[in-house]
């Protein structure tokens, strides 16, 4: 415990207390708080189990499942180019970001590489989703405490980024643009000056939102020192993404990994907070995507010539044999464990996603929390139900 | 002393009496919905807001009372029935009996109590029995844990709201809210007439407090605990529906305007213009004009502050329950107690 700080210190020992009380003899009677699956908190049909001793949760848990679409399954009877559609509906709101690690994996597998202006083009898409997930999210915390004026910046910021995704791929929210070995089309023209305007528009949006939200004191009371997660805690239950780097472990796969996808050649910073608290959390979101449009506005600056999709056979076989690619995907790391036995499409695959790891700290963090704090605490773990229940 | 124009028999008065009430009712609360629900908000998050019915959506506020009427109105199958059919009715009634004291000029008032600001904190929390009831009679925890919310929220802001209010009484040496309209546009400061003497002047802390005690009050951002739709989908109304809800609804908006009407005849000067302007001295010598003029100023002090109110409940998250406790027991009653003693001195040493 020496490492915590007094406030995780305090949140444990509530924690403990709320443990303590329900051994003790006279406890007053407790109600089972059902939240979800129909619930506006739960941005879906996440279930959350909670038994209350007042307004005090003494116990709670996920369940998950009521969106199962078996994805997992569905892949096995379907194309390797097929696929890509239906895993864009992973992360709907990030969605080519789900694309990228699949195919990445395939690639691994039949030793193709995308050429440089295709990787190039991947990555600022890659950062465009995560722009447009992440600010949604943004906007969305205010709701979650009830500001609602928030999420409508959110909403019209987030429009400017959909109609980048769509000038290039033609979709808004499922562009399926991803291909083995490349990408479906090079970028429509003037979409480079447009990129570089909307990029600024989203600063001022992230320093408006600073303004709004993060600087209200309210809005403070409500998610400094709520929910803490120590960093052994938050590897313990593997979180990854903002919710890692928000408990101060300096981990992000953009940086960490050697993948075909062009962070090497930019230059930005990860973001970690020491905190651990909802606070934290929605506050490296925040410089995560201050960061994103950063990164973007350097890569369409050194967008290399040349093709957008390297040589591949028409009808992709992929050899045998077995990959693993995970990305740091909006929501933290996503991978796919691929494993193909030289068929059209692939024997099984095995989808790692954010949130269900992300989510699974519930039981922990909810302890000895308030009402309130069980949405400010889900809101600021940020997960979107299709990355839960796939 | 009446002096209207014509003699009205008392069955005449009786009926401008009530249609006045509905119209002090309703009126505030379908401008209030429409200026500043509809349209301000959607202004702030650069939406048009309604456009269709009528000339700028004006006509909104019909289109939607008439799509709640068509509503079934759901009653739980577990539900206390008679106690959660009248829950809503209390607590419009309460706005109802809310308006009864406010005067609206020299003779536009409903009644004429002498105990007026007492009479109005003790109708003001009546509501509270509705809204206790609606939660428990609802057979759902959210409405329960809505209801208990309220209970405990609004019993914690009634207190800084009537020693806030304490501070105007003692300085109008009355607890009629007429007369304290008076003492406020007889007054002068420093004689200098031309603006009398509205209370917010000296009573700034007090006029905060009552205003922060009224925006918890009425359950808004940032004091809506009992209703966070994010948390407990809307609180002690979750199982409401159809016209049921839209009584609510009403009270909710209406009260916004009652409690500002309230709070612009404590610290605003209510329906008075300076005497001095016209040469009044005091009440008998108001102009008939007034009671026409009266209810428009009302109705203009109205709209600013519960433009105000909108304003912040649109712009603020929400408190937790134990943070809005606290804010209310550790910071505001020490202040509002700090207020009436320091009124209280400087009105004895003056």
């Amino acid at each position: 415990m020496t490492m915590l700080s007094e406030r995780q210190q305090l949140s444990y020992i509530a924690a403990q207390a709320a443990d303590a009380r329900l051994n003790v003899e006279l406890e007053t009677e407790g109600m089972t708080l059902n939240i979800g699956p129909q619930h506006p908190a739960t941005h879906g049909t996440l279930r959350i189990i909670a038994r209350l001793d007042g307004e005090q949760v003494v116990w709670a848990e996920p369940v998950a499942g009521y969106m199962h679409r078996g994805y997992e399954k569905l892949t096995e009877v379907r194309t390797y180019p097929q696929v890509t559609a239906l895993i864009n509906r992973i992360d709907w709101l990030g969605s080519f970001a789900n694309e990228v690690p699949f195919i990445l994996a395939a690639e691994q597998l039949m030793e193709v590489e995308a050429p440089p202006r295709a990787q190039h083009i991947r990555t600022i898409l890659f950062e465009l989703s995560r722009i447009a997930n992440v600010s949604l999210f943004l906007g969305d915390l205010g709701v979650q405490m009830g500001a609602v004026t928030p999420v409508f910046m959110a909403f019209r910021d987030r429009e400017y980024v959909l109609n980048l995704i769509e000038g290039a791929t033609g979709g808004r929210f499922h562009p399926n643009f991803d291909r083995i070995g490349g990408l479906k089309d090079d970028l429509p023209k003037g979409w480079i000056d447009e990129t570089r305007q909307v990029m600024k528009k989203l600063r001022n949006f992230c320093d408006e939102i600073e303004d709004l939200l993060f600087g209200n004191e309210i809005f403070q009371s409500r998610t400094r020192g709520i929910g803490v997660i120590p960093a052994e805690v938050a590897k313990e239950y593997g979180l990854s993404g903002a919710n890692l780097r928000a408990s101060g472990v300096d981990w992000d796969l953009r940086r960490d990994q050697k993948l075909p996808l062009a962070y090497d050649k930019v230059d930005f910073r990860v973001w970690t907070h020491p905190d651990g608290d909802s606070w934290a959390r929605c506050w490296i979101r925040l410089q995560e995507v201050r960061e994103a449009t950063k990164i973007v506005d350097q890569l369409i600056e050194t967008i290399p010539a040349g093709p957008v999709m390297a040589k591949v056979p028409r009808i992709i076989k992929v050899p045998e044999g077995e990959a693993w690619v995970s990305t740091e995907n909006p929501l933290g790391e996503m991978g796919y464990y691929v494993v193909s036995k030289g068929d059209l499409g692939p024997f099984r695959v095995k989808i790692r996603s954010a949130s269900f790891n992300n989510i699974s700290i519930t039981p922990w963090v909810l302890k000895g929390v308030y009402v309130p704090d069980i949405i400010t605490i889900l809101a600021s773990l940020y997960f979107i139900l299709g990355d839960i229940d796939r | 002393m009446l002096h209207v124009a014509v003699e009205i028999p008392y069955w005449g008065q009786s009926l401008l009496r009530v249609l006045g009430g509905i119209a002090a009712v309703l009126l505030p609360a379908g401008t209030i919905v429409y200026l500043f629900l509809f349209k301000m908000m959607s202004f702030m998050q650069s939406r048009l807001g309604p456009m269709e019915a009528g000339p700028f959506g004006s006509m909104q506020l019909f289109a939607e009372v008439g799509k709640w009427l068509q509503k079934e109105d759901i009653i739980p199958e577990n539900a206390d029935e008679r106690i959660y059919k009248m829950a809503p009715i209390i607590v419009l009634v309460s706005t109802f009996l809310l308006v009864v004291v406010v005067p609206f000029g020299p003779d536009a008032w409903f009644t004429n109590f002498s105990a007026g600001v007492f009479y109005a904190l003790a109708i003001g929390s009546v509501s509270v029995i509705g809204i206790l009831v609606a939660g428990w009679s609802s057979a759902n925890k959210y409405s329960l844990l809505g209801g208990l919310r309220a209970a405990g929220q609004l019993i914690a802001y009634e207190l800084p709201m009537v020693l806030a209010v304490v501070g105007v009484v003692i300085q109008a040496g009355s607890m009629n809210l007429q007369d304290i309209v008076v003492a406020q546009n007889t007054g002068s400061i420093f004689g200098w007439d031309g603006i009398g003497f509205p209370f917010v002047i000296t009573q700034f802390l007090g006029f905060l407090i009552f205003m922060i005690a009224v925006q918890a009050e009425l359950t808004q951002v940032p004091f809506d605990m009992p209703i966070a739709e994010s948390e407990l989908v809307s609180g002690y109304m979750t199982e409401y529906s159809g016209f049921r809800f839209l009584i609510f609804f009403i009270g909710e908006f209406a009260t916004a305007g009652v409690f500002a009407f309230i709070a612009s005849v404590l610290f605003l000067g209510g329906w008075g213009v300076p005497f001095a302007w016209f040469g009044w001295d005091s009440l008998d010598q108001v102009d008939n004009w007034m009671n026409i003029g009266g209810p428009l100023i009302m109705l203009t002090k109205m709209m600013v502050l519960t433009g105000i109110i909108m304003w912040v409940r649109f712009s603020y998250p929400r408190f937790r329950e134990d943070q809005l406790q606290r804010f209310a027991w550790k910071v505001l009653i020490p202040l509002s107690l700090a207020n009436i003693a320091v009124t209280a001195i400087v009105k004895v040493a003056i």
